[in-house]
């Protein structure tokens, strides 16, 4: 005889779980005596949002199923936001949460929610066990569904009496069998040889490159396809990382904060191959300019992204990495495009990122420091805003995964759970959080779990008391009327230092590389505070719905 | 903008329909008609969707609805030879007398058959497209039409081709 929740805890070390990011509650109480005596390891979060992070940040670290758990009614409703992060991002996170037991369904009981409901437009697929017996499948059906095709969030609901029953022989298959779900793999060989036909024909081919790239695992075959024939590569912010940050045919981010040169090679392309993207607004501005000129191919797994923003000239449906396997096999080697080349390198040698030297303290000088530090041997998480995008422009990142962020939710409050996950999926590399001091706050609670863990995160707060993105707008649309977004100075080492956790506060430029080797060279979680210039923006900048070339904070054209 | 009549056969569980229209409202779609049912196959249900838009609104519909895990087929009968049907009960005013010989009479035209006859009132139950259900439905509201209740329209392919064989 076994129990639901000794069900549960075999079926999720069958699936290779290693760790669970969760809460305890009074519906959950069955699933954690069981956890006791188990070998799975338990991290316990402060507050669940965390935990759906935490997995989320371990799934994107690792490319393996991030696990998190929370109980019923309030502790699944604090999954939410996590979970429509790894929905937005396709992240694979199997969520488990607690239910009032099956005969008070529906009943408004004790902390009881309707979470499948809650949750089923912001997941891949949901379910409510109701039936102890049903459990080996679901569990083994819900890591199947989270990490293939193209991958997202799970969420199994299990009602206490379902964990706590015992069956006899439970069946936990082998296989899946789910007829009405079956994703494509391998590309159509006729659209791929007529997209090598295209690029072959091609003076100006850009490869755009997203998320997709990376969850697939394909960054290599990616590098190679764009070397061997002479395609210059502008990433999503999602994108980062699938190639060399100085790898010479890679142009850096795309869209609102991309770089110049990247937008205006999107803009005067003849050939897109949109690779693992979903042309969002942030990428593509005002989408009729967008590539306007260029036929566009188009690679993803999932068939609904095709089409969907930008009327696509070859559709490839496909697993990318396969997709470019096959086309690496099929292509003949082209020579270099010198023209297209040339300008390339014109704009970007008159069109570079800008990083201010007049010795105060700037946010880009910071994370370029970082990157000559860590030279790529580490993972970097960011918060959302401001601290995001100077992340994404100024450090030079060298392989996948080793950038964590969120992209399509935007999440405040994501980077620093994010990063506790990314420490257990590579525990061999540093992990360091930008944050700004407003994000840092949304889930500040977690100096308890990194202390209390001795997870060796590095927080590197970029500090300039103001809601720095919706600051950069207002400045700039709303003719400076800085309304709300002001924060008052917070000193982040003395909360640091309440948890346990070493920091140091940073008001100079030259304190800033002594302070990352401090962070860096601490065993466990380290703080630095750093005061940074107050109304620094991001730029260039695509204003919302104008053209990608149409940036503002660039060079004279 | 035309009128799209999808055929969606689903895993029969609990939750699949509010899945299908719960994507329906929150990628902006509007549902003209819905209608739900058992189908040939044990555990599977069919769901008829009458859909408006224009055909890459109407693609991106049908690609969103096969994202979902519990749906194992979509298909657009549109472009096909087929019929479709729907299904009404008419409660119309009919006091003893010459109207309600007039009703019968329309009924008898409409090939509508009277399933309840009251002292005061008659039910008619009328099948058939879209267009002759409006039709008859005017044609009694002179009357006083007390209560109207429409079924969803459904639709099959004509001859011997099925569904599933669709692209």
């Amino acid at each position: 005889m076994k129990t639901g929740a000794k069900i549960l805890v075999e079926s999720l070390q069958r699936e290779g779980t290693e760790i669970i990011f969760g809460y305890p509650g009074g519906v959950v109480l069955p699933i954690y005596d069981e956890l006791y005596d188990s070998s799975l390891r338990h991290i316990l979060v402060r507050h669940e949002q965390a935990a759906a992070h935490a997995a989320d940040g371990y799934a994107r670290a690792s490319g393996r199923v991030g696990v998190c758990l929370a109980t019923s009614g309030p502790g699944a409703c604090n999954l939410v936001t996590g979970i429509a992060t790894a929905y937005m991002d396709s992240v694979p996170i199997v969520a488990l949460t607690g239910q009032v037991p099956t005969n008070l369904l529906g009943n408004d009981a004790f902390q009881e929610s309707d979470i499948t409901g809650i949750t089923m437009p912001i997941t891949k697929h949901n379910y409510l066990v109701k039936d102890t017996a049903e459990l080996g499948r679901v569990i083994k059906e819900a890591f199947y569904i989270a990490g293939t095709g193209r991958p997202g969030p799970v969420l199994i609901d299990i009602p206490k009496d379902v964990s706590t029953k015992a069956i006899k022989d439970p069946i936990i298959p082998e296989k899946v069998n789910l007829r009405g779900y079956n994703p494509t793999y391998r590309g159509h060989k006729r659209q791929i040889e007529k997209a090598l036909q295209m690029i072959a024909a091609a003076e100006r081919p850009v490869i755009y490159a997203g998320g997709g790239v990376i969850s697939s695992n394909a960054s290599a075959e990616l590098v190679d396809l764009a070397t061997q024939l002479s395609i210059p590569v502008t990433t999503t912010l999602m994108g980062i990382g699938c190639i060399p940050g100085d790898h010479p045919l890679n142009l850096g981010m795309l869209g609102m904060h991309g770089t110049e040169y990247a937008n205006f090679a999107i803009t005067e392309c003849d050939l897109l191959i949109a690779i693992g993207v979903r042309f969002d607004d942030r990428v593509t501005g005002k989408t009729d300019t967008f590539a306007a000129h260029a036929k566009i191919v188009h690679i993803d797994i999932d068939p609904a992204e095709i089409g969907k923003n930008k009327r696509i000239d070859v559709p490839i449906v496909g697993d990318v990495k396969a997709v470019l396997q096959d086309m690496l096999a099929l292509m003949k080697k082209a020579g270099v495009r010198d023209a297209w080349l040339k300008k390339i390198k014109h704009w970007r040698q008159h069109h570079p990122l800008k990083c201010p030297q007049d010795g105060r303290l700037h946010p880009q000088f910071i994370i370029r420091q970082m990157s000559e530090l860590l030279k790529g041997d580490a993972i970097i998480v960011s918060e959302v805003g401001q601290n995001q995008m100077w992340t994404a422009q100024h450090y030079c990142f060298k392989s996948p995964r080793t950038w964590i962020t969120s992209g399509g939710l935007g999440t405040m409050g994501y980077g620093f759970p994010a990063a506790m996950g990314a420490h257990f999926a590579r525990p061999d590399l540093p992990v360091f959080d930008v944050a700004g001091d407003g994000s840092i706050q949304m889930n500040i609670q977690e100096m308890g779990t990194v202390s209390h863990n001795n997870i060796p995160v590095k927080i590197a707060i970029l500090n300039n008391m103001f809601l720095g993105m919706v600051r950069q707008w207002q400045e700039l649309f709303y003719d400076r009327r800085y309304s709300y977004t002001e924060l008052p100075p917070v000193e982040f080492v003395k909360i640091a230092n309440a948890y346990g956790i070493d920091g140091v506060k940073v008001e100079s430029s030259d304190e800033v590389m002594p302070a990352l080797r401090a962070a860096l060279d601490c065993d466990g979680p380290f703080v630095m505070d750093f005061r940074i210039e107050r109304e620094e923006n991001v730029f260039p900048m695509v204003p919302a719905g104008a053209a990608i070339n149409e940036m503002i904070g660039g060079h004279p054209k | 903008m035309k009128p799209h009549t999808l055929s969606v056969l689903v895993e029969n569980k609990s939750g699949v329909l509010s899945r299908v229209t719960g994507l329906f409202s929150r990628r902006g779609f509007n549902i003209e008609s819905l209608a739900v049912g058992p189908c040939e196959e044990t555990g599977m249900s069919r769901i008829t969707i009458v859909v408006i838009g224009d055909d890459e609104k109407v693609e991106q519909v049908m690609k969103q609805l096969n994202k979902l895990i519990d749906i194992i087929k979509v298909s657009d009968l549109t472009e096909n030879e087929r019929v479709e049907r729907e299904l009404a009960l008419i409660k119309v005013t009919a006091e003893a007398g010459t109207s309600r010989a007039e009703i019968m009479q329309i009924a008898s035209i409409f090939r509508a058959q009277i399933i309840d006859v009251g002292l005061k009132s008659v039910i008619l139950q009328v099948t058939g497209d879209t267009d002759k259900i409006d039709a008859l439905e005017k044609l009694l509201r002179q009357y006083g039409v007390k209560e109207l209740v429409r079924t969803g329209r459904i639709g099959i392919l004509r001859g011997s081709k099925i569904v599933a064989s669709l692209k």
